[in-house]
């Protein structure tokens, strides 16, 4: 056998002095040649550890093997079998926790780089898809149609599932535009639109029909839907709520909620203001208020609409910041200042209502808490006053009430998310299902994912039933 | 896209459309609003739906000419489209039999208040409303309010028509006259609706104003919106836009919608360097 080459191909990436002044894409994807020679470093082990690690199933392997082979038809046959969003999965998912962290060569630390490969085949397809035949077989229509809620990545599998199924599939949106997080929130640099896009319209090429500026719930509820022909109906609607802090001064002027900041810059592109006409505050300094992705998008947003200083204030350490490390390695390298064990007491405002500065309290780490992180501890009288004008509260968001208030029979936690079953998606509501950040809560893009495929699948038997 | 079936020009600077969108025609109720995007490159801006046809399938929607987004709407014609038009959004006014309701309407909101007016009479109110204008070019609808109200009152700023002064000096009388007066609704631009409350106020009158706050989505997902009403933060997208009047902070509510004055001006006077001597 040959020699294990433990040799990871490094991803090119744009110059962090250059990158932190455009919006444009920093990781720049392999060559061809890079994206062999990290296939040919898989040892396509019997074990397939790496494919449990994934949870939508990817052959993982053997989409491996085609790059090798340079077969890339057959790549992206077997990567899209299972995998219907591969150019979003390949940028945004934390592979090293899931199918790089089972790889055989994980414990050797030099796992293959999966999620590249991922990039390599979904962008090689777009490139090259006038050569390829539609990669999937026409169904057999089966008369039943099913509606689904939202278009964030739980719908868009969900829909492409079921459409593959033969089964008729409306996705309704309430935004004008379908993709949900993946569009309004999680910004060009890291994931461009144009590739979320093409898969959106990859998924209405099988047939799924999209119905924007829809809003579900206040257009037509979950019950008119069931009345009115739908046989089933999958919610996947997300976790669109934005929490606050509920302390003093949260109203100025310039503090924002992450959803909002982010939206005005992703989904109506305040980032070419004024030629696209909605407006973002930027501020010479920007505080950031939470330690996670989005906390981090919105940080490297501000950074790149100009503002000097840029913080990300966090109430416990680096280690339990709950964003992806590559992000928070490219955050510091870019140059976003991290302010740790720090939390917000109140925003103080100047006489026109503009925030102009943040009292804050020091923190230590005190016993661990119920999400197992150790539980910060505000330190008496460590009070001091950080300089803003722009504050962006990043503390994560719950499922909007809509659905729910609008919907008899929906079973809703604490939390505000709706209680579906973890292998099916059933919710207790006849006929409806239910999967992604509103079942789960906010979480990740495959997971959403993975809930829209195993409910689709019980979607379709119920209706074949 | 949605196509503009009918356009109207009100007054100059007040315009009427009526857009085909049946489904939105077939929910709306009164007091909700939409909120609409000319096209790729717009903001979206919400309105206040100020009519519907369930039949024809059509959304009448009333709009004044302030900025960037509302001029370039006013150029367009019946025939043209909207790209998005999202709706019906916020919570429908309460409508309810109360006895004597006062419907009072500061400039555009003539139009918003129609829809309000009319259910209170269908409810079996007795309906007193209020028009208020700057000068007798900006009269509209007079006719139209009249029709759904047992009393109407004018008044023009300038006293060029009708009568001379604010709407709250007849409001005022009302409130001190014979009859009972049970709700008061206000609508119109924000200092007008903050002194309707302090009107009503003394005389313990519940008062709804519906809030104007800065929105994008519309649908709770950004908190753009938020008002304080009674001491709680509120989206005013999704818990009104119909508020009390008496518990709004009204200072911060006008706070929030300068956030964007600078870059509204910038907007504004690139459009008029490029399209605006057509307008
Ligand atoms: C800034 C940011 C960065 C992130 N980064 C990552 C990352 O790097 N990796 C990762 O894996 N995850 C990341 N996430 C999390 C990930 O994006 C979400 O977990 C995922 O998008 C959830 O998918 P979903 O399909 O459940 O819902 P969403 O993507 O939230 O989509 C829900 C859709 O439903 C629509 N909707 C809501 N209510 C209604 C209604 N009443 N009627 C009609 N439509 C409605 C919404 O407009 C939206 O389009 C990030 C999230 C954010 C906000
Ligand atoms: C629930 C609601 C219902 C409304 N109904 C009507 C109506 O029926 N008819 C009507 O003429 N106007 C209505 N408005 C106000 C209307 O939305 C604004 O006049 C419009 O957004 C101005 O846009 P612009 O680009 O022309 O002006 P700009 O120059 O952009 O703004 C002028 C002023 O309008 C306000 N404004 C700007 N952008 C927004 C926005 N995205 N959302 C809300 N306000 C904004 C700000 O206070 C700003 O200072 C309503 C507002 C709300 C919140
Ligand atoms: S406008 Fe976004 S939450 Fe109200």
């Amino acid at each position: 056998m040959a020699k294990l080459n433990l040799n990871r191909e490094p991803m090119p990436r744009q110059d962090p002095k250059l990158r932190g002044k455009n919006f444009n894409e920093v990781a720049l994807g392999y060559s061809t040649q890079q994206a062999e020679a990290e296939a040919s470093r898989c040892i396509q082990c019997p074990k397939r550890n790496c494919v449990e690690g994934c949870p939508v199933d990817v052959d993982i392997p053997d989409f491996i093997k085609a790059i090798r082979d340079g077969d890339m038809p057959e790549a992206v046959r077997i990567l899209k079998g299972k995998n219907s969003l591969p150019g979003i999965c390949g940028r945004v998912c934390p592979q090293e926790i899931q199918c790089e962290s089972t790889c055989s060569l994980a414990k050797r630390e030099a796992p293959i780089a999966i999620g590249r490969l991922e990039r390599y085949v979904a962008d090689w397809e777009r490139a090259n898809k006038k050569s390829l035949n539609s990669p999937i077989a026409k169904p057999t229509p089966t008369g039943k149609r099913v509606a689904v809620v939202g278009s964030g990545p739980a719908s868009l599998t969900a829909a492409a599932d079921l459409v593959k199924l033969g089964h008729s599939v409306t996705l309704f949106e309430a935004l004008h535009t379908a993709g949900g997080v993946l569009m309004y929130g999680i910004p060009e640099f890291r994931l461009p639109k144009e590739i979320v896009q093409a898969e959106v319209d990859f998924v209405t090429s099988l047939g799924v029909e999209l119905k924007l500026d829809s809003v579900v719930g206040k257009l037509v509820t979950i019950d008119e839907l069931l009345n009115n022909g739908y046989g089933a109906v999958f919610l996947g609607t997300g976790a669109g709520l934005p929490m606050f802090m509920d302390i003093p001064g949260e109203n100025l002027n310039g503090i924002y909620s992450a959803n909002e900041f982010l939206t005005r810059v992703n989904l109506m592109k305040a980032y070419r203001f004024p030629e696209y006409d909605t407006p973002v505050k930027v501020g010479k300094k920007v505080a950031v208020i939470g330690g996670g992705n989005v906390a981090m998008d919105s940080a490297r947003c501000a950074l790149r609409l100009g503002a000097e200083e840029v913080y990300i204030v966090y109430r416990r350490s680096e280690a339990e910041m709950p964003a992806r490390r590559e992000e928070v390695e490219n955050a510091m390298e870019e140059g976003i200042q991290f302010k740790l064990l720090t939390n917000p007491k109140q925003f103080l405002g100047d006489e026109q209502n503009w925030v102009v500065g943040m009292e804050c309290y020091q923190t230590e780490l005190g016993k661990p808490d119920a999400s197992g992180r150790r539980r910060p501890v505000v330190k008496e009288g460590s009070e001091f006053v950080i300089d803003v004008d722009v504050v962006i509260v990043a503390l994560g968001t719950t499922p909007n009430p809509l659905i729910a208030s609008t919907t008899q029979g929906l079973e809703t936690t604490r939390r505000g998310t709706v209680v579906a079953d973890e292998a099916t998606g059933k919710t207790v509501k006849d006929k409806v299902w239910a999967g992604g950040d509103i079942v789960t809560g906010a979480a990740t893009v495959i997971s959403a994912m993975g809930a829209g495929k195993r409910a689709a699948a019980d979607i379709d038997k119920y209706l074949r039933g | 896209m949605y196509e503009i079936l009918l356009k109207q020009d009100l007054v100059p600077n007040i315009h009427l459309f009526k857009v085909g969108v049946p489904d939105v025609a077939k929910k709306a109720q009164a007091g909700q609003f939409v909120v609409i995007r000319i096209d790729e490159k717009g903001e979206r801006i919400p309105l206040t739906i100020a009519d519907w046809d369930r039949e024809e399938g059509s959304i009448t929607i009333v709009f004044m000419e302030v900025g960037t987004t509302t001029h370039r709407l006013a150029l367009l014609k019946a025939g043209d489209f909207i790209t998005d038009f999202i709706g019906p959004l916020g919570l429908p006014t309460h409508i309810d039999k109360f006895g004597t309701v006062v419907c009072v309407a500061g400039g555009f909101a003539v139009a918003t208040i129609m829809p309000i007016a009319r259910a209170m009479r269908e409810k079996g109110n007795k309906v007193i409303s209020i028009m208020g204008a700057r000068n007798k070019a900006l009269i509209f609808w007079e006719d139209e309010l009249r029709s759904v109200s047992d009393q109407l009152i004018v008044t023009t700023d300038d006293g060029s028509y009708a009568r001379k002064g604010l709407v709250t000096e007849p409001l005022k009388e009302l409130l001190e006259g014979s009859d009972t007066i049970d709700r008061v609704i206000a609508i119109g631009p924000s200092i007008m609706m903050k002194f309707c409350a302090k009107t009503t106020l003394p005389f313990g009158v519940k008062t709804i104003v519906s809030l104007n706050p800065i929105m994008v989505d519309g649908t709770g997902m950004c908190g753009c919106c938020r008002v304080s009403v009674g001491g709680e933060t509120k989206f005013a997208c999704v818990d009104g836009a119909d508020f009390d009047g008496h518990q709004v902070d009204w200072d911060l509510l006008f706070a929030r919608q300068r956030i964007y004055l600078d870059e509204e001006k910038c907007s504004f006077e690139k459009w008029q360097s490029q399209f605006g001597g057509s307008s």
